[in-house]
């Protein structure tokens, strides 16, 4: 089978993480922030997976498990954050959540 | 041991106030004065004598921290014991002066006096470099207090600035501390924070004129010198009367001393070379101050006012670094003391009686209050100078010790005397005199007022015509030039300053010492070139 | 009897703190007795002081009596010592002798005022000063009688003190002498810088022999000068004087005229060694009594208020005595000055008792033809006005004006003799012109109270003074410690003399031409354009009020209200400001908005990243 360059994998992850990045600082509902979230903790993920690829090693594999319950856990953390917003104020902006200012 | 009892029963004092106030607040009125009244009489004993051979009339050494070379080390000589008396004698004058003034959380206020007198009293007894920091930080804070939860209107502002003003300069003198500390350490391989210790601590003179900067900081703040004066109007006028007291009689001096018993002797070169500038600054203030206090139209600001116009005169003194100026100075402290704080006690009182601090409001208070316009009279008669008052005998010394070492600064300064009486007589005329008021006018000083100022005005009548006493036990060296460390320890001595000066030409004074046709001119030449 | 010396001026002191403890307390008249009591025994003490001196005199021609010691220190040693030469009795003398008339003469005049006692203490407590200022044998003692009398001054000046005025003529006179009394401190401390010492003899030594050059002798002579004429109210320092008229009669009759003004007289005296080193400074000394002689004299001439006539006219009178210590007339000056307090007193006395009599008028313009019904005040004052006018040999005041004007040719030249020539014809012009106005001429106010015998007696023994005290021989008395003039008399001095005496008469018969019956002369001048303004520049004393009002008193009242917020704040509440304003900006930062933060970090992340890779 033919080898795939791990270098294409880092890139992917690379372009991964600039969009989820991007939807973070761009998108003003909570939930879709919190989707991009998820792309950026993905893509950090598929950089280990390259790593591992590219070393032959199961770490970069382990390291995918670590992010994916540590994902998981932040997820559930964030919905109910979110859910409690939303019950308070009526509204998803991420602009409304602007109290703590100086 | 009297040293540590007479720092700690304040502090203890102030402890027992405060929890008296549980009981009711005429407690820690009582408790307060009876110790400070203790605390008096202890300083009282001291006045006997020393140890012979000492240079202290009372020394004590406790191992504090070994490992840093810092211990508890106090001691007591003419100067400062002159000083801790006229600080054990304003406590019980701020006490008496706050009696009817402080009505809620009593106990708390005498727990911040008290804490404020043991800090000044422990600055004033200290010989230990870190010792001395600690309670110079100790009279801060629980003066903030004071003057911010018992003040009046503009007290948080006021506060506020007293506390950055002074912590500023407190932190640099901290830095200069420290640099001592190690500039010591590393030449002489000990690391001590002792005032003995540090005494002719071999340093090149960029060295110590940094380091003497920073103390200089601290103290001119606290003195306070032009520039950095800009916090004492404030902080005088809205601090509650016992506050105030404390604040221009006390903490004022502590800068004033310091610059006598640290600054001096440990950077004599760098405070040599600074001194034209600061006799500058020192007669800038004196006619500054007593200027801008005509245009004031709060009684307690305009006081204020005066008071930096009269330690002026005392920097003036000090940096003159003369026999007889430090002595004047010395007297001027004591006389300043206790006539401000008289004209305070005074304000205050005219405020509870009227609510009021402006000028433009008052007036006509003789015809009422005939007593109370005496007295007012006394001490602003006291405060322009008049001789046969000890303020008098202060800036004369000042002004003659000081002429022979920078003439024309003694000359200018002497032209504060003219708007002493300026601003002093205003005073008079605003509050006392003119037309008495349409209304009933205010009710006269009652029995514990008048004996407060009575004995106020006892200290200066004292001081003006028979400062003999006073001078015998308290005279600091009469070093007519600006010696090196270890000429301060031979000639500093107490008691026997007046009699050193005389004893060492071997001549009596005057016409024998001079040659003829010499005049100031050449005899300051001569002292300059040392 | 040396033993004794500290009772003169004690006795009064204890007066004065007696009645300032418990004047309220006791009745009137025991206040005036205290109050004059002391004053009298404190005379009574000089006498006998006098008697003993002269009966048996001290072999070096004083005596001195140490009272403590002041201050010991180091190289400066001051002491209280009281000394009693021939200058010192001939001062204390006049100050005790007429100080107790006017305070006998008080017991009327203040009586029924509020304040009875407390004039009694505060008018002992000036003589207590007074007399430690004669008597004092160091100069810094004799600076604490200097101070004294200057407070004195002010608290009776402003002693009706619910009238704003006063207190601003009592601030007025105290603030001016101050600046003096400051220029007289730094000449002592000048004298104490040199010699260690204050003692007045072993200051005159030391000057005498160690200051033959010249000019630390000038400089502190000068500075005693300023001192001088800050108290005796000459020019410069002479616009307080006038207006210290606010006062009650007594306290302008005993320290406005008799005493206190005459303390720059006697320290010039005192410390003529000094003087007579410095030969400019004397000549400066002359120039000024002269100066100011033809300024008051001229002033007065327009004046429409009685007591303050009598103010210029004392401020001349002083002129002439400094033109005496100008030209070295030491012994005249003196003398001069005793026959002054006598019929200055006796001036003002007789004015208080007309003024009280008219129930408070001053202006001379409303009064008039009180010859007859103010018989007693009428030749009291015309006694006075004589002895002022210096009229030939019946009056004191003649023998010490000419021999001031006969040591003025010797000593000064035909200059200060022609100003003493003419400020004599002014004198009497104006002093008559008092006279006449008051008490002749159509019939103005009415007499609404009679003078008692307490004022009575006074004004006769003054009256006797002032026509009899030309023979007491004072110069020659003072000749121990005031050596006579030595100038020569130059040709043409007995002309000069009689001229002299004559002058008073003209002046007199000018004043009965232009002020006895119809004044219409003096009118249609005063009346005339510039007439008006010569009016008022003379009556505004030649515009020295005007002058220093906007020279000294407006700038530092300017400079005060300035600095009512303290310029040098400015500097801290920009401090203050910039961290606001710092605060405000980095503030912005802290918006709130989670994706703004997010940025932030992908930003730093970005910038960390980078750094690392490339540097």
């Amino acid at each position: 089978m033919a080898t795939v360059p791990a270098e294409y994998a880092l890139g992917l992850a690379a372009v991964l993480f600039a969009l989820g990045l991007t939807g973070v600082l761009v998108r003003r509902n909570m939930v879709y922030v919190l989707m991009s979230i998820e792309v950026m903790l993905n893509a950090a993920g598929m950089a280990f997976i390259a790593a591992g690829y590219r070393w032959a090693e199961p770490d970069g594999q382990v390291m995918f498990v670590f992010i994916l319950s540590l994902a998981a856990a932040e997820v559930s953390v964030a919905l109910a954050v979110i859910f409690r917003f939303f019950h308070r104020t009526g509204t998803l902006d991420v602009d409304k959540a602007s109290s703590l200012k100086g | 041991m009297i040293l540590v009892w007479a720092v700690v029963i304040p502090l203890l004092g102030g402890l027992a106030a405060w929890l008296s106030g549980r009981l009711g607040s005429a407690f820690p009125r009582w408790v307060s004065l009876s110790a400070l009244a203790l605390d008096l009489v202890l300083l009282l004993t001291l006045l006997d004598g020393g140890p012979a051979g000492s240079r202290w009339l009372a020394e004590i050494r406790i191992e504090w921290i070994p490992v840093i070379g810092a211990g508890i080390h106090l001691a007591a000589d003419g100067l400062s014991l002159a000083l801790a008396l006229l600080t054990a004698f304003l406590g019980m004058a701020a006490v008496a002066a706050s009696w009817s003034g402080i009505r809620e959380r009593t106990g708390f206020f005498h727990l911040c006096l008290m804490s404020v007198i043991a800090g000044v009293m422990g600055a004033f007894l200290s010989l230990d470099l870190l010792l001395f920091y600690v309670f110079w930080e100790l009279m801060l804070v629980p003066m903030f207090f004071m003057v911010a939860v018992w003040g009046r209107e503009g007290r948080y502002r006021a506060a506020l600035r007293f506390f950055i003003f002074t912590q500023a300069g407190s932190l640099l003198m901290l830095a200069s501390i420290l640099g001592l500390y190690f500039v010591h350490g590393t030449e002489t391989g000990r690391y001590s924070f002792d005032y003995a210790d540090l005494l002719g601590t071999p340093m090149g003179l960029a060295t110590e004129f940094w380091l003497m900067l920073g103390f200089l900081a601290a103290f001119a703040v606290k003195l306070p010198a032009i520039p950095f004066h800009t916090w004492l109007p404030e902080a005088h006028s809205e601090a509650p009367t016992g506050g105030s007291v404390v604040l221009a009689g006390l903490l004022l001096k502590t800068g004033a001393y310091g610059m006598i018993r640290f600054l001096f002797p440990l950077f004599p070169d760098a405070a040599a070379t600074i001194a034209p500038v600061v006799h500058v600054l020192a007669v800038v203030g004196i006619i500054y101050g007593a200027v801008l206090a005509l245009g004031q139209t709060d009684l307690k600001r305009l006081i204020a006012y005066t008071s930096i116009s009269h330690m002026g005169f005392v920097l003036l003194g000090i940096f003159a670094w003369e026999g007889l100026a430090l002595n004047g100075a010395l007297v001027l402290m004591v006389c300043h003391g206790a006539s401000t704080g008289a004209l305070f006690i005074i304000a205050g009182a005219v405020e509870e009686r009227t609510h009021t601090l402006d000028i433009g409001r008052m007036g006509g208070f003789w015809s009422s209050a005939p007593k109370m316009g005496g007295a007012a009279l006394f001490f602003a008669l006291a405060s322009l100078g008049l001789p046969g008052l000890g303020n008098f005998i202060g800036e004369f010394l000042v002004l003659l010790g000081s002429f022979r070492v920078n003439a024309a600064a003694a000359v200018f300064a002497a032209l504060g005397l003219i708007a002493s009486a300026v601003y002093s007589l205003w005073i008079i005329q605003k509050v006392f005199h003119g037309p008495a008021p349409p209304e009933a006018g205010i009710a006269d000083i009652g029995g514990r007022e008048a004996a407060t100022l009575a004995s106020m005005a006892a200290v200066l009548l004292w001081l003006g015509l028979f400062p003999g006493p006073f001078f015998e036990r308290t005279g600091i060296g009469t070093a007519a030039s600006m010696p090196t460390g270890s000429e301060i320890e031979r000639e500093a001595v107490t008691g026997v300053a007046g009699r050193i000066g005389r004893e060492k030409s071997g001549r009596p004074p005057g016409l024998a010492r001079h040659g003829a046709g010499e005049g100031p001119e050449e005899m300051r030449g001569r002292q300059q070139g040392k | 009897m040396k033993e004794f010396l500290w009772l003169i001026p004690a006795l009064p002191l204890a007066g004065s703190i007696l009645l300032a403890a418990l004047g309220r307390s006791i009745p009137a008249r025991v206040s005036a007795a205290i109050g004059g009591g002391t004053v009298g025994l404190s005379a009574l003490a000089v006498l006998a002081a006098g008697v003993d001196f002269m009966s048996a005199p001290p072999p070096e021609g004083f005596h001195v009596q140490g009272l403590w010691t002041w201050v010991d220190l180091g190289w400066f040693r001051a002491g209280a010592a009281l000394r009693l030469d021939a200058l010192s009795l001939t001062m204390a003398a006049v100050v005790t002798f007429t100080a107790f008339l006017i305070l006998v003469y008080s017991a009327e005049f203040m009586e029924g005022d509020e304040g009875y006692s407390r004039f009694f203490a505060y008018m002992d407590l000036f003589v207590a000063a007074m007399l430690v200022l004669v008597l004092a044998d160091d100069l810094l003692f004799l600076y604490l009688g200097w101070e004294g009398v200057g407070l004195c001054s002010y608290l009776l000046i402003g002693f009706w003190y619910r009238e704003a005025n006063n207190g601003y003529a009592a601030r007025k006179a105290f603030i001016m002498t101050r600046a003096g009394d400051t220029a007289f401190v730094i000449g002592i401390i000048l004298l104490a810088a040199s010699f260690g010492t204050l003692d007045i003899t072993a200051v005159m030594e030391g000057a005498a022999s160690e200051w033959q050059g010249g000019r630390l002798a000038a400089a502190a002579a000068l500075l005693v000068l300023a001192g001088a004429l800050g108290k005796s109210a000459q020019a410069p320092l002479q616009t307080w004087l006038p207006d210290a008229m606010a006062g009650p009669t007594p306290v302008s009759a005993l320290i406005h005229a008799a005493t206190m003004v005459a303390a720059g007289v006697y320290i010039i005296a005192r410390t003529h060694v000094l003087f007579a080193l410095a030969p400019w400074v004397m000549d400066l000394v002359a120039a000024l009594g002269a100066a100011t002689l033809l300024i008051s004299a001229f002033s007065a001439l327009v004046q429409h208020d009685l007591k303050r006539s009598l103010a210029y006219s004392t401020m001349g009178q002083v002129g002439f005595m400094f033109l005496a210590l100008g030209v070295g007339s030491w012994q005249a000056a003196i003398f001069h000055f005793m026959t002054h307090a006598f019929f200055k007193a006796l001036l003002f006395l007789s004015a208080g008792a007309v003024i009280i009599s008219l129930g408070g008028e001053h202006d001379m313009r409303r009064m008039g033809g009180l010859r007859s019904r103010l018989p007693l005040a009428f030749w009291t004052f015309l006694a006075g006005a004589a002895s002022l006018s210096a009229l030939p040999l019946v009056t004191a005041g003649y023998y010490s004006k000419d021999l001031i004007l006969e040591g003025a040719l010797a000593g000064g030249g035909t200059l200060l003799w022609g100003a003493g020539i003419i400020g004599a014809f002014v004198t009497a012009l104006y002093a008559f012109r008092m006279v006449f106005l008051v008490f002749f001429g159509e019939a103005g106010a009415d007499v609404k109270r009679r003078t008692g015998l307490k004022a009575a007696l006074p004004l006769v023994a003054l009256s006797a003074l002032s026509l009899l005290a030309g023979f007491f021989g004072v110069p020659s008395f003072l000749e121990a410690v005031l050596p006579a003039s030595q100038a020569a008399p130059p040709v043409g001095h007995r002309w000069a003399g009689i001229l002299s005496s004559l002058v008073p008469l003209l002046g007199a018969a000018a004043a009965c031409l232009l002020y006895l019956g119809k004044r219409g002369i003096v009118e249609r001048l005063a009346g005339s354009g510039p007439g008006a303004v010569l009016h008022r520049f003379l009556g505004s004393g030649w515009g020295f009020d005007w002058l220093y009002e906007r020279l000294f008193v407006r700038p530092y009242q300017l400079a005060a209200r300035a600095g009512r917020a303290d310029i040098i704040d400015a500097p801290y509440a920009g401090a203050v400001r910039l961290a606001e304003r710092l605060n405000g900006l980095l503030v912005k930062t802290q918006s709130g908005q989670v994706r703004r933060y997010a940025a932030g970090m992908a930003l730093g992340a970005l910038l960390a990243l980078g750094a690392m890779v490339f540097i």
